[in-house]
């Protein structure tokens, strides 16, 4: 129970934001309308993504530096959880957007960039099979997953900041948070980007637990 | 040795070895004035946005078949000696530069068979030279280390396609906008953005490449 508190914070955080996010006032918006209520869902799962690849590439690093299997077994699992996390995070944006602009993929740097850094993860991961042997494996997808992760923040943070973007927060546009944010809707949503976040670290943790199982297991054949 | 003598000697080692037997540069030369050939039959004429496209893409193929080899061409034998003779850093700074120049000469070959198949005035030469030889060092910076880890992953050519391009993204599409505005002509202020994003990216490359290629080499 002691070790557990945060798993149930972050599924009572989820709850109440699902129930607050359907159920709770908006304010009332031009295009948008009620769609609005994405927000709660759509943003916290880049906030996880994110989250998770900047964990993994912490493991590389400290990977690299003690040459511990499960350093590396920490970076491939959180890189694995967080593209669940983009894949999510980009189908409500695709409902999202197919409602607000006409269109499920309209041409927008920021949907680019989130597809070309996906990507690169699904990279990492091939590079991940075609290396046999463990630790030759754990060093140079290591060295890969620190490369890309700089090259990512560009994609993702940078140059859609500086082109015209239909996302909020780019191109000149406003933010959500001085635009279309009350504060009614605010508690909900950093409520849900916590939640989110807790119950991705959650997920990783059980995998990389998994993995760890597995190998003990392989070990002892 | 210290590490600039080291960085001197094994570029022009790299310029020596390549000279004696022309070969794979000679080939890639050939491979980018076909390329500019298959795309002037198909096309004929082209407006200046694809023409400034279709510039970079043919760069960009005629870049990862010239830098893929850079750390295949020497045996593990000759690598293991030059581990005991110079520091990881050397190597890989030296590879860098090299291959930069490399790409310089190809950017500039590709653009003089380009410019005379396709006649296309340049609005602003010297922001356009500026973003050619840019794209040259990013392109040798990006690939310089990717090809290092697929050399280490049995290089096979999907390997380094599939790793490279990725994260050459980003910065083709700064260069493209780049060299777009400079064709245009538009203000130089216009373009001071993307000008700084592809040195900082640059930058961080190369340091990264710096930092991680002692771990890569090590076997």
């Amino acid at each position: 129970m002691r070790k557990s508190w945060w798993k149930i914070l972050g599924l009572v955080m989820v709850a109440s934001a699902i129930v607050a996010g359907l159920l709770g006032p908006v304010p009332v918006l031009p295009i948008l309308h009620e769609t609005i209520r994405n927000v709660y869902f759509h943003v916290p799962m880049w906030f996880t993504m994110i989250t998770l690849y900047l964990v993994s590439v912490i493991y590389s690093i400290k990977y690299l530096s003690s040459g511990k299997t499960s350093h590396d077994l920490v970076a491939v699992e959180a890189v694995n959880t967080g593209i669940v996390f983009c894949a999510m995070g980009l189908l409500t944006g695709m409902l999202w957007a197919n409602i607000t602009w006409g269109e499920p993929w309209p041409n927008d740097p920021q949907l680019n960039g989130s597809a070309i850094a996906t990507l690169m993860y699904l990279a990492y991961l091939v590079l991940r099979n075609a290396l046999e042997e463990e630790q030759k494996r754990a060093k140079i997808s290591a060295v890969y997953n620190i490369f890309a992760f700089p090259v990512m923040v560009v994609l993702l943070y940078i140059l859609p900041k500086m082109t015209d973007s239909l996302h909020p927060g780019s191109g000149g546009n406003g933010t959500f948070r001085d635009l279309d944010m009350n504060s009614q809707m605010r508690p909900i949503f950093y409520t849900s980007v916590m939640g989110w976040i807790l119950i991705g670290v959650w997920i990783f943790t059980l995998r990389y637990r998994l993995r760890i199982l597995e190998n003990r297991k392989n070990q002892l054949d | 040795m210290n590490t600039l003598q080291q960085i001197k000697t094994l570029v022009y080692k790299d310029i020596v070895l390549e000279w004696r037997s022309k070969y794979a540069i000679n080939g890639i030369l050939l491979y980018v004035v076909s390329t500019v050939f298959v795309c002037y039959q198909a096309f004929k004429s082209v407006d200046t946005f694809v023409w400034n496209a279709l510039f970079w893409i043919i760069l960009l193929f005629a870049s990862i078949n010239a830098i893929s080899r850079s750390f295949v061409q020497e045996s593990p034998h000759r690598q293991l000696y030059y581990h005991t003779l110079v520091s990881p850093r050397a190597v890989i700074l030296s590879k860098i530069i090299y291959n930069s120049l490399v790409m310089l000469v190809l950017s500039i070959i590709a653009y003089a068979v380009y410019a005379v198949t396709f006649k296309q005035p340049i609005g602003d030469p010297l922001l356009f030279t500026c973003a050619v030889l840019l794209g040259s060092i990013s392109f040798a910076s990006v690939f310089t280390m990717i090809s290092g880890i697929s050399a280490k992953a049995g290089n096979n050519s999907t390997l380094m396609a599939v790793l490279g391009f990725p994260v050459i993204i980003p910065l083709l599409i700064v260069l493209i906008k780049l060299s777009n505005n400079a064709l245009t002509g538009l203000d130089r202020g216009i373009s001071s953005g993307e000008l700084v994003v592809l040195l900082a990216i640059n930058v961080i490359t190369i340091t990264i490449s710096l930092l991680l290629f002692p771990y890569l080499w090590r076997d």
